[in-house]
């Protein structure tokens, strides 16, 4: 066991487990931050994305350790009243079926549009097309993250 | 309402956040940006309610609480179940707020998410559960105001009295209301004044989704429960021996328990199971059939020729028309099995007490996770209860109740609660899967190019009956044989989205046009031709479909995706019948570069009314991009009685770049609403394979497209347009 400092959504926590625990399940069993998700845990759905330092991050693979001087952000703490604009958008949208996968969905979209924010079409599918959504949304998490660009 | 506390917004989505299952924002989450916006916390409104029947509640305050007693996976009901029951009511929709009900089967029937089923059952129901509330809230302004209730009327919670300009909200005479008693026959309103039904409607949960707050049975939290993952013997095999030392010595671990050839590692948090799994080291020998892949296509053959099969349907004399045939055409088409994968692994919580037995989590059949845990605990199903969480997909793997089981054995074993929680590896081998199955068509032709005969052996492993012998083309053809024959494998199967005829469409409609092709007749205007036949004149009698329904929906189709007009696009064209409902789909196929390249699915949909638009849409799209998903890629092979894909990287799941444009249309049949969670599954992959074999000739008789030979150099691009 050992102890881990972490800096998420903006607070200090520190955390004591086992020193290769990922960061997913420091969020979901140690701070109760269940919003990020379990899926595949290795790194092939999306449905565990966190930003680091603002870029989206399988939070599945990561162990916590590797992390302690990084800046953390989940869904949880992506805005303070669920109103960013990619939030928004999603809302605007009605993007969800099951819902499971778009917190991640979400968390990628938002990455990449501080990075790209007007990007094309075609630029859009390449980003998002790390993300499964296993109820098929992908019509409307197209037209999401481009009305969350147009938005900005 | 002075006396009630009242919250801002902010403080809201907290103590929404500390309802487990339940509570959503019941007001158009992003228009209240302000926060100031003062609302009622859930507790509150109910605090002060006055519960007028199973599905309703109305506080003085005017806030109304609908509760939605179906599983939600993402078909939307928890927000459908409620427009239906707001509309009848004449509600604010505003005002509403939508609570999942925990299972309760004094209150509700059906409470279960399978076979597109629950609205066409809970139509009625819940119109009545609204207008009898209506009813009620009027009789109690009328009684008030000392007029008769014929010159009363509603709008958005309000009553109105015309003559003198009075009105009121239903929150002020809700505690009347309620002590008064309504009449048998209510009478319901008229479809054409409709306000909330038929209007596009947003999920009542996006807020609590789109802001990570826990929904879903993994998220369940209760302090000092422990976790548990199972490890699960091969089909057709059963454990010899178990060497569990080195799993107990990772820390965090607890106990290794075993049951029911399942081996539990058992602990206070996920991540040191997950590595504690990896160090058990369990063996197996052979308890029954030890299967592999390439036995069951051995057994696929064998038994089409030499299985003892089950005669489903027989119309006429079949060995005459084929005799007299001037051209006879078979073919044989084969599917694999396929896992459900729904995001959310299987997962479910469990707390066996001495007299009683909580259970929390994603299930689509809430009461046979109830009876499953009687029979384990031996407590009554009467003290035993069930909170449904939201469901992170289900697609039918959570009918089955093998997981609340385990969760069930392994709390009553540790004498503590419990959550359990799959791995995707755990979901990709734990098994109930979609059965494989191989078909064999065979159809006489005429010299004028008619179908004078049809026959279809099917073959399934675990699939019951792998036909449906009553669906078109039965009906249209003089002459018919369907058969089935069940294999029994040692491979678990249950119901996968559109049971059987996820497979079954698509090679029909696949073979259908072959049959076309060979007729020389239009794919369209063949089967036309066959179900003016089946209007005309109906083969053994009554249909089992509705015919018109089908030519509607193929007209239009034709007419939507210009069939046959454009020589530059080639197009596939598949008509299916499920669940009540009727889908026609055009796939479009254009080369660009000299490369063929799926652009479009147009799809026809006749649901009858549509209740919520953009719930429609979704199932509809949600259906194409899956149908093609699994028809396109979705493979599970077995070696030794284990799949050989085991997560996401191996087990192949269409993604945001493989998906075409898909159009929508619906027609209007006039008929009530019907299920839309599977019937646009099944035709997706006929009208590709379809569209396919129009642009290149090349047929693909077996599932996923891109294993099959005629594939490999075909390089099929997919864009949207």
């Amino acid at each position: 066991m050992a102890l881990i400092n972490l800096k998420i959504n903006g607070k200090a926590h520190s955390v004591d487990v086992e020193e290769d625990t990922p960061l997913l399940w420091v969020l979901r069993d140690h701070l109760g931050l269940v919003g990020t998700k379990y899926s595949c845990g290795i790194a092939q759905c999306g449905a565990c994305t966190v930003h680091r330092n603002g870029e989206a991050m399988f939070s599945c693979i990561t162990p916590a350790a590797s992390l302690t001087e990084d800046e953390i952000t989940t869904i949880e703490g992506l805005s303070e009243n669920g109103d960013h604009p990619v939030q928004k958008a999603w809302a605007e949208v009605d993007v969800a079926q099951c819902g499971y996968c778009q917190a991640g969905q979400i968390m990628n979209a938002s990455a990449f549009l501080e990075k790209n924010p007007k990007p094309s079409m075609e630029e859009i599918d390449e980003a998002m097309n790390r993300n499964i959504c296993r109820c098929g949304t992908y019509h409307k998490i197209r037209e999401a993250v481009a009305m969350a660009a147009n938005s900005k | 309402m002075a006396t009630l506390t009242k919250t801002n917004r902010r403080d809201f989505l907290k103590i929404a956040g500390t309802t487990a299952g339940g509570l959503f924002i019941g007001f158009n989450w992003m228009s209240c940006d302000s926060p100031k916006m003062e609302v009622l916390s859930t507790e509150e409104v109910l605090a002060n309610a006055k519960n007028f029947n199973a599905f309703l509640s109305i506080a003085p305050s005017g806030d109304i609480v609908i509760y939605s007693p179906n599983p939600e996976l993402g078909q939307n009901i928890k927000t459908s179940f409620p427009m239906v029951v707001a509309e009848e009511l004449d509600a604010d929709w505003s005002k509403v707020r939508v609570l999942q009900a925990n299972l309760d089967t004094d209150k509700f029937e059906r409470q279960l998410t399978g076979g597109s089923g629950a609205m066409p059952h809970s139509w009625e129901r819940l119109r009545k559960a609204g207008a009898t509330a209506k009813y009620l809230l009027v009789a109690a302004a009328a009684k008030k105001w000392e007029v008769s209730a014929d010159e009363l009327n509603t709008s958005e919670g309000i009553i109105y009295h015309k003559a003198s300009g009075k009105k009121i909200g239903y929150g002020e005479v809700a505690n009347d209301a309620a002590l008064l008693t309504a009449p048998d026959e209510i009478p319901l309103k008229d479809k054409k004044d409709f306000k909330i039904i038929g209007t596009p409607v947003k999920n009542v949960e996006n807020g609590a989704i789109f802001t990570g707050e826990p929904l879903f049975g993994l998220d369940f939290y209760r302090e000092g429960m422990l976790h548990a993952m199972i490890q699960r013997a091969p089909f057709g095999m059963k454990i010899k021996s178990i060497d569990d030392a080195a799993a107990k010595n990772v820390d965090g671990v607890k106990d290794v328990i075993t049951f029911e050839n399942s081996v539990a590692v058992v602990g206070t948090s996920t991540w040191p199971l997950m590595k504690a799994k990896k160090l058990l080291n369990v063996e197996y020998e052979p308890d029954g059939k030890v299967e592999s892949s390439a036995d069951h296509d051995e057994i696929f053959k064998d038994l089409l020729v030499n299985g003892k099969a089950e005669v489903k349907r027989e119309d006429g004399n079949v060995n005459a028309a084929f005799k007299n045939a001037a051209q006879v055409v078979s073919a044989e088409y084969q599917c694999p099995f396929l896992s459900h994968s729904p995001m959310e692994p299987m997962n479910f919580f469990a707390h066996v007490q001495a007299d009683k037995v909580e259970l929390v989590g994603p299930t689509q059949t809430p009461e046979r996770a109830r009876s499953t845990a009687a029979e384990i605990s031996g407590i009554a199903p009467e003290n035993i209860t069930v909170e449904i969480t939201r469901l992170g997909g289900g697609f039918g793997r959570r009918l089955s109740a093998d997981y609340v089981a385990e969760a069930v054995h392994v709390s009553k074993m540790m004498n503590a609660p419990v959550k359990l929680t799959w791995s995707r590896e755990d979901d990709l081998t734990g098994g109930a899967y979609r059965p494989a199955v191989r078909y064999r068509f065979e159809a006489a032709l005429d010299a004028d190019g008619n179908m004078t005969g049809y026959k279809l052996r099917g073959v399934g492993m675990n699939a019951g009956n792998s036909t449906r012998e009553h669906n078109f083309p039965a009906g249209a053809v003089d002459n018919l044989l369907i058969e089935n024959v069940n294999y029994e494998s040692s491979i678990t199967t249950n119901a996968w989205r559109a049971p059987i005829t996820n497979f079954l469409a698509y090679a029909e409609q696949s073979f259908l046009d072959e049959v076309a092709l060979a007729a020389k007749k239009d794919p369209v205007d063949f089967r036309l031709e066959l179900m003016e036949k089946a209007k005309a004149n109906p083969v053994g009698g009554e249909l089992q479909y509705n015919v018109d329904r089908m030519i509607g929906v193929t007209k239009v189709a034709a007419e939507k995706s210009n069939w046959g007009k454009n020589p530059n696009v080639k197009q596939g064209f598949s008509v299916y019948f499920s669940h009540r409902t009727y889908v026609a789909q055009v796939a479009d196929i254009e080369m660009e570069n000299g490369t063929p390249t799926l652009k479009k699915i147009h799809v026809i949909t006749d649901c009858g009314m549509v209740v919520n638009p953009t719930g429609a849409n979704h199932q509809v799209r949600g259906g194409v991009v899956d149908g093609m998903g699994h028809a396109m890629y979705g493979n599970l092979t077995f070696e030794g009685g284990l799949p050989t894909q085991t997560n996401f990287d191996k087990y192949r799941l269409i993604r945001m770049k493989e998906v075409p444009a898909v159009d929508t249309y619906y027609v209007d049949s006039g008929f009530d609403p019907t299920g839309l969670g599977e019937p646009c599954l099944p035709p997706t992959g006929g009208a590709i394979a379809n569209a396919i074999f129009s642009a290149t000739e090349r047929r693909l008789r077996s599932q996923p497209f891109i294993d099959q030979k005629e594939f490999q150099d075909l390089n099929l691009g997919i864009k949207r347009a």
